[in-house]
């Protein structure tokens, strides 16, 4: 997938004409993990473990494998064994159960959760509750977690890899996006025409297209920028390590101080922090 | 999407306690109706489909022809027929007056 | 005069009578029949008005409760917090307002519970997923209920119900099978991507979203208890539900939830060699004896 910018900053997504096996996931694995250790029965979960500044990270990262028996997993989507196979990756980490808790590092290039009838029988959605439940006990076991969106980050793909972290960053690449569902078929839910659907998405700021209003509702904690967010060179490397670090660093300091309630609410998201306040006013019933 | 704000000032009797009726479902409405602390009756009504402010007047002015309440009545509205919003109201009136 | 024993039709059909329906309440209602009698106090409702900011702007009414309840009371005695959502506002969908009353609900429940002790949680689940009006934010507020399900379900047992008119979807069917127990009824329906949205991706020939019978033979609540998705199939019947809600939450905390069983699902996905001939018979073989671990740690 790529995008294409338009002169008014908007960008459509189309499938470009390179080797499907290649990926903005691949890649940003392959470059901060070097040579691929992907799982020989799932080629389509890629998981190796590198140093960055000093310690050793749990890389994890989900690719397109033209040839997997799952045919709807082929262009990179979490699928049913997926799911499970993250889950797997990481919790052999916890299960290390040493000092030192390895920080994990999820690199995010997802067109979706696999879209199909077999997937749907077999459960896909406990699947990606496997995942999700694997980097939140990853995060209460005290490892730092930590996402890095290299690509688009779509739905139940994104809630599976990539939500649960305590640091989210992101290319700051038109390439680059989040959301809960691709265009087309999002119109076609809401019985919208494709243009109305646009139109809206970009009117309405937690419905844009664009990853930076995922950093301005707080989704995205921090965006990077890069000369290529497909072919990265030394220089991308060397600032996307060290936004790597520092991320993880902060995460080990909200593990040991962990944060206490939010004071005041971000300024795009105003009705949460009033749902949590008005919550917890009446939690212990009328005052006497 | 449309606000539309009627006045009944003649309905003066104390609203006991407040009431909440219906869901904005498709063809349906929800009511909040609690005392309006004020003299006479003031309804609210978010309404999903424009250009209807003579039908709702017409139900409403039935409504307060026999519910006396000094109400402040909020209605969000998602299509509803005036028999259902009629329904919902005295739904709500007997819910207050429980 | 000897009574005369009525026939077993005559029974089937007085029981049928007799129930009152759960599928036909609205969540309010629902929320309210299944606690204790009396017992029911309802947080952040209606009359808080706390609504979506976002969707009078696209030209659809809010709803004051935002389609989500919440309702602290008692069940077996002892203290619960009830989340019941409303399919018939938006779907059930998962908006900011919405899925933040249930992310802070379940927060509240394991940080102040019952004077400091953690409360166990019920969810009736009836959504469609994120709503999209509110895309991102749904997203990641939805996100947000499960990291909360996940911190509860470690002390107190989180109990789900998919009674069945809108079923379970989306980031909501992630949900759903996070559950410490999950009851399903026959009207139920659990998956994560719904039949319109596998047909605009995939194409009619991987799902057609007109075919009912097809949808209900995958996603249904009948099959996802045979393979072992779902704990339970009810009836649809308030009491059924209510007692079955109170034995799951007498069950305590079960030692392994269905999410942490890695090993067991990777061992059984990897023996499915041609997923194209995969069909429900094979699903029932396959994860036989993956119901939820017997073994539960009472808490």
């Amino acid at each position: 997938m790529s995008a294409t910018s338009h002169a008014d900053g908007r960008f459509t997504l189309k499938t470009e004409s390179i080797p499907s096996s290649a990926s903005r996931g691949r890649t940003w694995f392959e470059a901060l993990c070097g040579a691929s250790s992907a799982s020989a029965t799932v080629p389509s979960v890629l998981a190796g473990d590198a140093d960055l500044s000093a310690e050793r990270v749990r890389f994890i990262s989900v690719v397109p494998d033209p040839s997997n028996r799952f045919p709807r997993v082929r262009k990179g989507e979490v699928g049913v064994e997926e799911g499970w196979m993250i889950a797997k990756h990481g919790r052999d980490v916890i299960a290390e159960n040493t000092e030192a808790k390895r920080p994990i590092v999820a690199i995010v290039d997802l067109p979706g959760q696999a879209f199909g009838r077999r997937e749907e029988m077999m459960g896909i959605f406990l699947s990606c509750a496997a995942a999700a439940d694997m980097y939140v006990a990853a995060r209460m076991a005290g490892h730092p977690v930590v996402s890095l969106v290299v690509g688009p980050a779509f739905s139940g793909g994104f809630l599976a890899h990539g939500y649960q972290s305590h640091r989210i960053l992101a290319l700051d690449d038109p390439g680059v996006l989040i959301h809960a569902m691709g265009q087309k078929a999002a119109a076609r839910i809401t019985r919208h025409s494709l243009a109305e659907w646009q139109q809206l998405s970009e009117k309405i700021l937690p419905m844009s297209y664009d990853i930076h209003a995922c950093a301005k509702l707080g989704i995205v904690h921090q965006l990077i920028k890069v000369a290529s967010a497909t072919a990265p060179d030394a220089s991308d490397l060397k600032r996307v390590r060290a936004r790597l670090s520092a991320a993880i660093a902060d995460a080990r300091e909200e593990i040991n101080r962990p944060r206490q309630n939010e004071t005041k609410p971000l300024r795009h998201r105003q009705a949460s922090f009033e749902v949590a306040q008005r919550l917890a006013e009446q939690w212990g019933g009328p005052a006497a | 999407m449309e606000k539309l704000i009627f006045k009944y000032p003649a309905a003066s009797e104390l609203v006991s306690r407040r009431a909440h009726v219906g869901v904005v479902a498709s063809g349906d409405m929800e009511v909040l109706l609690e005392p309006s602390g004020a003299p006479g009756a003031r309804i609210v009504v978010n309404t999903s489909v424009d250009g209807y402010r003579r039908t709702w007047k017409g139900v409403l002015d039935r409504f307060f022809s026999h519910y006396r309440g000094a109400a402040a009545i909020e209605i969000n509205d998602f299509g509803a027929t005036p028999g259902t919003v009629l329904l919902r109201l005295e739904q709500a009136a007997e819910k207050s007056r429980r | 005069m000897n009574p005369v024993p009525p026939s077993p039709t005559a029974l089937a059909a007085e029981h049928f009578l007799a129930r009152q329906s759960f599928i036909e309440l609205k969540a309010r209602e629902r929320a309210e029949l299944l606690v204790d009698a009396g017992t029911a106090r309802e947080l952040a409702g209606p009359f808080d008005r706390i609504s979506s900011p976002w969707l009078a702007a696209q030209g659809l009414v809010p709803q004051a409760d935002d389609g989500v309840v919440i309702v602290r009371g008692a069940m077996n005695a002892r203290p619960v917090v009830v989340i019941s959502i409303e399919g018939g506002f938006q779907g059930g969908s998962m908006g900011e307002v919405s899925a933040a009353k249930i992310a802070a609900s379940l927060d509240l429940a394991r940080k102040v519970g019952e004077q400091g002790t953690p409360i166990p949680a019920v969810l009736v689940f009836e959504s469609g997923g994120v709503r999209l009006q509110e895309a991102n934010l749904g997203l990641a507020l939805t996100g947000e209920i499960h990291r909360a399900m996940l911190a509860l379900r470690r002390v107190v047992p989180v109990v789900g119900v998919i009674p069945g008119m809108v079923g379970c979807f989306g980031g909501m069917a992630i949900a759903a099978a996070l559950c410490s127990h999950l009851i399903m009824t026959r009207e139920g329906r659990l998956s994560l991507n719904g039949p319109e949205v596998i047909e605009q991706e995939a194409g009619p020939a991987e799902f057609d979203s007109h075919d009912r019978k097809l949808i209900w033979e995958i996603t249904g609540g009948a099959q996802r208890y045979a393979a072992g998705f779902a704990d339970e199939l009810v009836e649809d019947d308030v009491q059924t539900l209510a007692d079955a809600l109170r034995a799951a939450l007498a069950r305590g905390v079960p030692a392994r939830h269905r999410s942490e069983r890695v090993g067991e699902f990777l061992e059984r996905i990897a023996r499915i060699d041609d997923p194209l001939r995969f069909d429900s018979a094979m699903l029932r073989d396959l994860f036989a004896g993956l119901k939820t671990d017997e073994r539960h740690v009472s808490r």
